[in-house]
């Protein structure tokens, strides 16, 4: 690395610095940058455009109060928000109580989504594995992950073995791992 | 796959947030002591974040994003440097010391918790071992003392068995196993008396038994035998069955040097 290239601050690491700092144009940028894929991602948990404005709201007002929350180290910005996203919509969806700190949230080996060029690549690696997956194992996966469904609840839902749902699930997660690791 | 393979399927579950109950208790337990299966679950949810980038759908309505900046406008954050700068605060300053406090206490916890664990695994193996150990050495008894047991002597060929016997003796845990075979059958009121007879000192009594119909009898750890002592010869007396035990007063049945 060159001592050019050293100077160089993330785009997110320096957004959210701003944030810290109280800066409200900061949160409208990163509001531009990461809205598209929150709000999607709500979306298609809750299936309703109302409910999904609540949950975009309450995301970025979470980043707004408590930046801190938010650990570069942890894993890049807009999978944290995403992850954020999917799990508190998901709660809303089953009416509980929030269950994930945000705090908590740590995301290993997710490539750098911070330039859309970024995130279109890894959306469209993403689907096409997904769309390459038997379909009995992309509906259980997205079943636990959309609709926030057990696997107890899965297995009912479709008439097959618990162990089969609980391994259609992980090895459909590894799946995707394994595609960015090639 | 680094994680234990018996909750490598839960930790998938539990990465979506669909491990409920015993399942989830359990494995939590298991993540707290486990970095191998707490990195495959930060793996997993990396993995669950690459499926919220493949989601499409429309963009929020431009009214959101005003919505936020409303919102934004009316929670203005303070900037944490300038708040610490301005003003000492003594209650934060409190709570701050208090949650210090409170993490050393839970660090030290952990430790102590750690170091019983491995106390408990120590004495576990340990427990394990010497439970082998008494198994072993209860078989050994049982081969030397049960009633059933086939005591074979071996001698020249067309020899007639003599009586004879075999003293094993570890003087610093005052052990003696005793085991003899072809003893001549006792007359009425008579005993047989083992001797453990140190060098230069009287003999110290070592047990009294009686054959059984074959001749065969054994002494095992004898009560009173002081600890340490130096063994230079055992010996077998016949003595009168209602006493004197305490010295040698009948006649040499068997000796033989350590």
């Amino acid at each position: 690395m060159s001592s050019a290239d050293a100077k160089v601050v993330s785009p997110d690491l320096a957004l959210v610095s701003a944030i810290r700092a109280g800066d409200a144009s900061a949160m409208a940028s990163l509001y531009d940058r990461y809205s598209s894929v929150v709000y999607a991602v709500a979306l298609r948990v809750l299936g309703d455009t109302g409910a999904a404005e609540d949950i975009q709201q309450e995301v970025f007002m979470q980043l707004w109060r408590n930046p801190s929350a938010f650990d570069a180290s942890r894993g890049n910005l807009g999978a944290w928000l995403a992850v954020i996203t999917r799990n508190r919509s998901v709660d809303a969806l089953r009416k509980r109580r929030p269950e994930t700190d945000p705090e908590d949230v740590v995301l290993s080996v997710v490539p750098d989504m911070a330039g859309q060029a970024d995130r279109s690549r890894v959306a469209e690696k993403v689907r096409g594995v997904l769309s390459g997956m038997p379909a009995t194992q992309r509906a259980a996966l997205e079943m636990a992950y959309y609709q926030g469904m057990t696997h107890t609840e899965i297995a009912s839902k479709t008439g097959e073995p618990l162990g089969t749902i609980k391994t259609r699930i992980r090895a459909g997660l590894i799946a995707l791992r394994k595609a960015f690791e090639a | 796959m680094s994680a234990h393979e018996q909750f490598a399927e839960d930790l998938a579950l539990h990465a979506l947030g669909a491990l409920q109950g015993e399942e989830r208790a359990a494995l939590e337990k298991h993540l707290e002591t486990c970095s191998a299966c707490r990195l495959e679950l930060d793996q997993l949810r990396g993995d669950i974040a690459l499926m919220a980038t493949a989601t499409v759908g429309p963009k929020p309505p431009q009214r959101a994003r005003q919505r936020l900046l409303d919102a934004i406008s009316k929670a203005p954050r303070v900037p944490t440097v300038v708040q610490a700068r301005s003003r000492f605060n003594w209650a934060a300053a409190l709570g701050w010391a208090a949650a210090a406090l409170m993490f050393v206490v839970v660090v030290q916890l952990r430790r102590e918790n750690f170091g019983l664990r491995e106390s408990v695994n120590k004495l576990a193996q340990l427990t394990s071992q010497q439970t082998i150990e008494v198994a072993n050495a209860q078989r050994v008894m049982d081969t030397l003392t049960a009633s059933d047991t086939q005591a074979v002597t071996l001698v020249v060929a067309k020899g007639r068995p003599q009586p004879q016997g075999k003293a094993f003796y570890l003087k610093n845990k005052s052990g003696l196993v005793f085991v003899a075979n072809n003893l001549p059958q006792l007359p009425p009121d008579k005993i047989y008396e083992l001797w453990l007879i140190p060098p230069g000192a009287a003999p110290i009594p070592a047990g009294l038994f009686k054959p059984d119909a074959r001749g065969n009898a054994t002494v095992v750890n004898p009560p009173g035998l002081p600890a340490g002592v130096e063994a230079k010869t055992f010996a077998v007396t016949l003595e009168s069955a209602s006493g004197p035990h305490d010295a040698p007063h009948g006649t040499g049945v068997m000796q033989g040097g350590a």
